[in-house]
C-alpha cells in the first residue's frame, strides 16, 4: 500500500457515497415527487378541500419536496426508516426480520458459484477452441439470455414435480438439520447459480485468455514450465485483479437475480418484502428496500473496482 | 462478450472513467470488416445466424398480421376445459380458464416484441443523439450528461423498473418510457466512445475548419461511422428489454391482465406447472427462442469482432 493506491480508493469511496446520495434524489423523486399528489389519490375525485388538507397535513405533504427529501434522508441516515404504510409496522422492523433470511440466501448462491464459476472459467480458457470451451460458452450463452424465472420454472419441474427430490417453495422456518437446510435452499440457490455461473465464467475466462496471451507466458512456456505451472503459478496471479473485479461484478447481479427468484419461491427475504410493498404501493418500504438494494450494489460494484486497484501490481510498486 | 455487453448497465458506469469504456472498438471496427469477410461469402451469416433471422423473422410476422390471422378471438373461453393438453382444436392447449393458448401466444407477442422493440429504437435512439451531442459539443454538455447518466446506472435496472411501477402504476406506455430509461445510459456509453473517437479524425477537424455546423459534423460526419457497431448494441439491448419486461410482468408487476405478454403468461398458467403442461411451458419457450435468436444474429455479424475486442 502505498499513497497512490490510497489516493485511488479514497476517490472510488467518495464517488461511490456521491452516487448514493444522487440515487435517493433519484429513488425519492419517483416514489415521492413526479406521481403526483398521494393525498388526492387516495380519497378519489370527489373529495372535499378540508378533507385533503387535513390528510396533506397529516401525511406531511404541505411542505415543499426539497424539504421533504432532505427530512426522509435525514431519517434514512439516523436509522429511521418511517412506517409502512400498508401494516402499520416501522419498516426498520419489516426489514431487520427479512435481511437475514436474503443474505444467508446470498452467502449460499456465493459459496457455491464462485468455486463452479472459477474452476470452469480457468479451464475453458486454459483449453480454449476445445470442444469443453466451446460447449461451456455456448452454454453460458444460452443460459444468461434466458429470463431467470424459465431457468426456475425447468428447475422446479424437473427436481420437484419429475424427480421429486425437492419441494417447489422453500420454507426456512422449518429447517431443523442439515438435511433440511439443503433441501429448502436447493432451488433458490441453483437456479441464482446458473445465471451467475455463466456470467462469471465467461469474464474469468477472459481474464485468464487476457494474461494467456501475454509474451511474459510464451517466455515461461519455452523455458520448459509444465502448463499446469504456467497457469497457476504465472497467469493467475496476474489475472486476480481481474477475476475479482468479475466475481464481485456478478455477485452484484444477486441483487437482480433475488427479486424473481425469491418471488418464485416464495421465499421470505427482502426481495419479495419490496415486491409485495410495489404491488400495494407502500411507499415508505419500496423507498427503504431501493435504497438498501442500491447500496449494496453500490458497494459491491466500488468492491471490484477496489480489487483492481489492490491487485494491480504497478500501482502497489510504484 | 465483453463484461459492458453482458452485464447490462454495470459496471464502469460509476466509477471508470466513461473514455476508457470501449476505446478498442472503433479501430478494430475500422479494421475488422477486411479480415472477416472474406472467409463467410454467404450474405456473412453463418446457419446459425440465418436460423436466428428466420426465428426473428417468424415472431416479427407473429406480432405483426398473427392476431388478424386467428380465427378464435383472444378471450373466447369456448367451453374448452381448463389445462387442456395439446389437439386439433387446440394447437398448444388451453390456459388457466380454457382459452385457447396459440392464440394467447400470439397475441402475447404484439406486446412482448413490440414493447421491447418500441422501446429498445427509444433508448438506442436518444442515447446515440445525446452521445453525438456530448461528442462534438464542448467539454461541459459532455460532462454534464456523462455524469447525469452514470447517476441512472447506479440503480441496478429490475429495481428502477420496480420504482417506475410503484410511483406511476404499470401501463404499456409506462413500461416502453421505463424501459428506454433504463437503458439509455448503455446506449449513451458505448455511442459516445465510438463517437470521440471519430471526433478525433482528421476529416472531422476539416469539416469543422471548413466552417460547419455542430449538427452537420454531428449528422454526417460521426453519425455514418458508428452506425454499425450501434446496431449490433441495439440487438443486445433489445434482448435486455425482452428479459427485463418477461421479469416484470412475471412477477405481475408488467402488462396487466386481461391483455397479456409471455412473461403474464408464464405467470398466469404457473399452476399448469405441476403435470408439465404446454400453457406454462410454451410462452417460456417463447421468450428464450426469441432472446437466443437475437444472440445469434449479433454473433454472426461481420462486426462481431469489434465486440470481442471492446473488452
Amino acid at each position: 500500500m502505498n499513497l497512490i493506491v490510497l489516493k485511488l480508493l479514497g476517490q472510488r469511496i467518495a464517488i461511490a457515497l456521491l452516487s448514493l446520495l444522487a440515487v435517493s434524489v433519484v429513488v425519492f423523486a419517483i416514489t415521492a415527487v413526479l406521481p403526483g399528489d398521494a393525498a388526492q389519490e387516495q380519497l378519489g375525485q370527489d373529495a372535499t378541500p378540508e378533507a385533503l388538507a387535513a390528510l396533506r397535513a397529516q401525511m406531511g405533504l404541505d411542505v415543499p419536496a426539497p424539504q421533504r427529501y432532505l427530512h426522509w434522508l435525514g431519517g434514512l441516515v439516523r436509522g429511521d426508516l418511517g412506517t409502512s404504510a400498508t401494516t402499520q409496522m416501522p419498516v426498520g422492523t419489516l426489514i431487520g426480520s427479512r435481511l437475514p433470511n436474503s443474505l444467508l440466501l446470498a452467502a449460499m448462491t456465493a459459496l457455491f458459484s464462485v468455486p463452479i464459476a472459477l474452476t470452469l472459467g480457468i479451464a475453458s480458457a486454459v483449453w480454449r477452441g476445445s470442444w469443453f470451451d466451446r460447449a461451456a460458452s455456448t452454454t453460458s450463452v444460452a443460459v444468461v439470455s434466458v429470463p431467470e424465472f424459465l431457468i426456475a420454472t425447468l428447475a422446479v419441474l424437473l427436481f420437484a414435480v419429475k424427480l421429486r427430490w425437492l419441494p417447489a417453495l422453500s420454507y426456512v422456518s422449518e429447517i431443523e438439520s442439515l438435511g433440511q437446510l439443503l433441501k429448502a435452499f436447493a432451488m433458490p440457490v441453483l437456479t441464482l447459480s446458473c445465471v451467475i455461473v455463466a456470467q462469471m465464467m465467461r469474464m474469468t475466462r477472459a481474464a485468464v485468455i487476457d494474461q494467456l496471451e501475454a509474451p511474459y507466458i510464451e517466455m515461461v512456456r519455452l523455458k520448459g514450465a509444465s502448463p499446469m505451472r504456467m497457469v497457476l503459478a504465472h497467469a493467475l496471479p496476474n489475472a486476480i485483479g481481474p477475476i475479482a473485479n468479475a466475481v464481485a461484478l456478478s455477485l452484484s447481479y444477486l441483487l437482480g437475480g433475488v427479486i424473481i427468484v425469491e418471488t418464485i419461491f416464495n421465499y421470505p427475504g427482502i426481495a419479495k418484502l419490496m415486491v409485495d410493498g410495489v404491488s400495494q404501493r407502500d411507499m415508505p418500504l419500496v423507498q427503504a428496500c431501493a435504497m438498501l438494494f442500491c447500496a449494496g450494489y453500490l458497494i459491491l460494484v466500488t468492491l471490484a473496482d477496489v480489487c483492481g486497484i489492490v491487485a494491480n501490481p504497478r500501482l502497489r510498486h510504484r | 462478450m465483453d463484461t459492458t455487453t453482458s452485464s447490462p448497465g454495470v459496471p464502469q458506469a460509476v466509477i471508470a472513467p466513461v473514455h476508457s469504456a470501449a476505446t478498442p472498438p472503433a479501430a478494430a471496427a475500422a479494421a475488422e470488416p477486411l479480415l472477416a469477410r472474406k472467409p463467410r461469402r454467404s450474405g456473412g451469416f453463418g446457419p446459425s445466424g440465418l436460423l436466428g433471422l428466420a426465428v426473428l423473422a417468424f415472431w416479427l410476422l407473429a406480432a405483426l398480421f398473427g392476431p388478424s390471422l386467428m380465427s378464435q378471438s383472444i378471450g373466447a373461453m369456448g367451453g374448452a376445459d381448463v389445462f387442456a393438453p395439446m389437439s386439433a382444436a387446440h394447437w398448444l392447449g388451453t390456459d388457466y380458464l380454457g382459452r385457447d393458448m396459440l392464440a394467447r401466444v400470439i397475441d402475447g407477442s404484439r406486446y412482448t416484441v413490440g414493447i421491447a422493440l418500441v422501446a429498445t429504437l427509444l433508448a438506442s435512439g436518444i442515447g446515440t443523439t445525446l452521445a453525438l451531442l456530448a461528442a462534438a459539443s464542448g467539454r461541459w454538455i459532455d460532462a454534464g450528461l456523462s455524469r447525469g447518466l452514470d447517476t441512472l446506472t447506479a440503480i441496478p435496472s429490475k429495481m428502477f423498473a420496480l420504482l417506475m411501477v410503484a410511483g406511476f402504476g404499470s401501463s404499456v406506455p409506462m413500461l416502453i418510457v421505463t424501459a428506454a430509461i433504463i437503458y439509455v445510459p448503455g446506449a449513451y456509453r458505448i455511442a459516445r466512445s465510438l463517437a470521440v473517437n471519430i471526433n478525433a479524425m482528421d476529416y472531422v477537424t476539416v469539416a469543422r475548419t471548413r466552417g460547419e455546423g455542430t449538427a452537420y459534423v454531428m449528422l454526417r460526419e460521426i453519425l455514418p461511422n458508428i452506425l454499425g457497431p450501434m446496431l449490433a448494441d441495439l440487438g443486445l439491448r433489445f434482448v435486455y428489454v425482452v428479459l427485463l419486461l418477461a421479469g416484470l410482468s412475471f412477477l405481475g408487476l408488467g402488462v396487466q391482465p386481461p391483455a397479456a405478454d409471455w412473461g403474464s403468461l408464464v405467470r398466469e398458467n404457473i399452476g399448469a406447472l405441476a403435470d408439465g403442461g404446454a400453457s406454462v411451458i410454451v410462452p417460456a419457450l417463447a421468450i428464450a427462442s426469441l432472446t437466443i435468436a437475437v444472440n445469434l444474429i449479433i454473433d454472426n455479424l461481420p462486426g462481431r469482432a469489434a465486440r470481442e475486442g471492446a473488452r
